[in-house]
This record gives C-alpha cells, structure tokens and sequence, in this order.
C-alpha cells in the first residue's frame, strides 16, 4: 500500500482484518446476550420458574443451539485476538510468545468441540 | 529553558513502565477503564474452562444440576463468580464505549473522560447489586 508519493508500507496486512473481526464478534456476543436476556424472561413469564427441566429446555431448539454455538465461537476468536494483543505486548521472546499462541490456539479450539458436545447433548 | 522554575519541580518519569512503578502511576480514568478492560479479558479467558464445565454441569442432568447449586452456595465460589461477573460487567460496558468510540463519537479528551467515568459508574455498582444479592443481603 503506498503513502503519499514515496512512502511504500508492506506487511501481511492482517492487522485490519483482526481489529475488524475483534469489533464483529463483540457486536455478536453484545447481541447474544440481549438476546439471552429477553429468552431467560420470556422462558421466567411463561412456566414461572427456572429450574432444571426449563434451563435445559431452552437449549432443546436445534436455533438455540446454533445460536448459542455462533456466539461462542464468536466468543473464542475475540478471545484469540485479545490473548494475541496480551501476549505481543508483554511477552518479549519469540519462542515464549509463540508457544503461548500456540497454547492459546490449541485450548481455544478444545473449547469449541467441547462446548458443541455440550449443547447438542442436551 | 524560558520556564526554569516549573521544571524545578521534580517530576516522576514513565518511560518504560516497570512492574515497581504501578502504584506511583497515576492512570486518567479512561486508562483505568482500558487497563481493567484487558484484566477483566484476561480473566476470563483463564476461567473459561470454569465457566464451561458450570455450563456443562448446569445441562447434564438434574443431579449435576443440583450438585452445581450446591458447590455454587460455598463462600469461596461465590466469591470467584462474583470476580467473574463484575469482569464480564466491566468487558461488556467498557466494550460498548470502545464500539462507540471507534465511531468517533466523543473521542474528544472532555466527553471521553466523561464516559469513562460513566462506564465505572455503571459497571462497579451493578457487581456491588449482584454481590449483595448472592450472598443474601438484597
């Protein structure tokens, strides 16, 4: 991408991309949870209680259930960007911050198997 | 230097922030609300595995619900998940005002000040709220 008439700036350009995606899945999770919110109330009005059997029902719905597992993945790739932030700012030595990223890459995608075998196990 | 006598004043210098500077690092408001933003983050992040096996827990069956309304009346949980919801208070208002910044509304240093402020005001006292309630006083 060229700056004025000299100045050539090269890169991998892929820090647009994430701060875009870091600001996309916060407006998901922001709408996931006012969603949630008005579900938890209308699931409260109608059988009167939150016990076991209405909490898990509200996961019953296979839209509940893709909801749901879009906001946490939305959820896990904001968290990659933020760890990703936290490591490059205070992690200095490359190995380290790499294998941390790694970590972080590996756990996150655990996260997301994980919590698809929860919902769609209810 | 025209103004000698200002400069003086010994003044506390942060080039590079050590760890044994924090305390005397005196953070404007809308650094106290970024610097907490990235805690409250980190914070949940390390306790996602906590927060998904609740979830787990709280879906299995009606026993494992039970169990997880047990474990979750011990002082000491409550008072992790109390940290928990006051980060996730905190990552949810403060986020907001970053949306809204990035759209370049009140990014000037008066209004933006202001909504820093405002974010602490909202986020400490809904935690307060919830605390208060969980451990039987509201």
């Amino acid at each position: 991408m060229a700056i004025g008439a000299k100045r050539l700036v090269v890169g991998a350009h892929y820090g647009l991309r994430d701060w875009l995606a870091q600001r996309l899945t916060a407006v998901i999770l922001a709408a996931y949870a006012l969603f949630f919110a008005v579900y938890v109330a209308i699931v409260l009005s109608t059988k009167g209680a939150l016990g076991y059997d209405e909490w898990a029902g509200m996961f019953v719905p296979v839209w509940s259930k893709v909801l749901t597992l879009i906001a946490i993945f939305a959820l896990l790739y904001h968290a990659w960007i933020g760890m990703r932030d936290v490591w490059m700012d205070y992690v200095r030595p490359t190995g380290i911050r790499l294998g941390l990223s790694l970590l972080t890459i590996l756990w996150l995608v655990f996260c997301a198997v994980w919590s698809a075998q929860i919902l769609w196990s209810v | 230097m025209a103004n000698e006598t200002a400069s003086a004043r010994v003044r506390p210098q942060f080039r590079n922030l050590g760890l044994a500077q924090i305390r005397t690092y005196r953070l404007p408001p809308a650094g106290i609300v970024s610097i907490l933003h990235r805690v409250s983050g980190v914070l949940l992040f390390l306790a996602l595995p906590l927060l998904l096996w609740l979830f787990e827990l709280s879906l299995k069956t009606e026993s494992t619900y039970e169990r997880l309304r047990t474990t979750a009346g011990n002082v000491v949980v409550k008072l992790m998940l109390l940290a928990l919801i006051w980060a996730i208070l905190h990552h949810f208002v403060a986020g907001i005002r970053y949306l809204v910044l990035d759209l370049h509304i009140g990014i000037a240093k008066e209004p933006a000040r202001k909504s820093a402020l405002l974010v602490l005001a909202v986020s400490l006292p809904l935690a307060l709220l919830v605390g208060l309630r969980m451990f039987g006083v509201l």
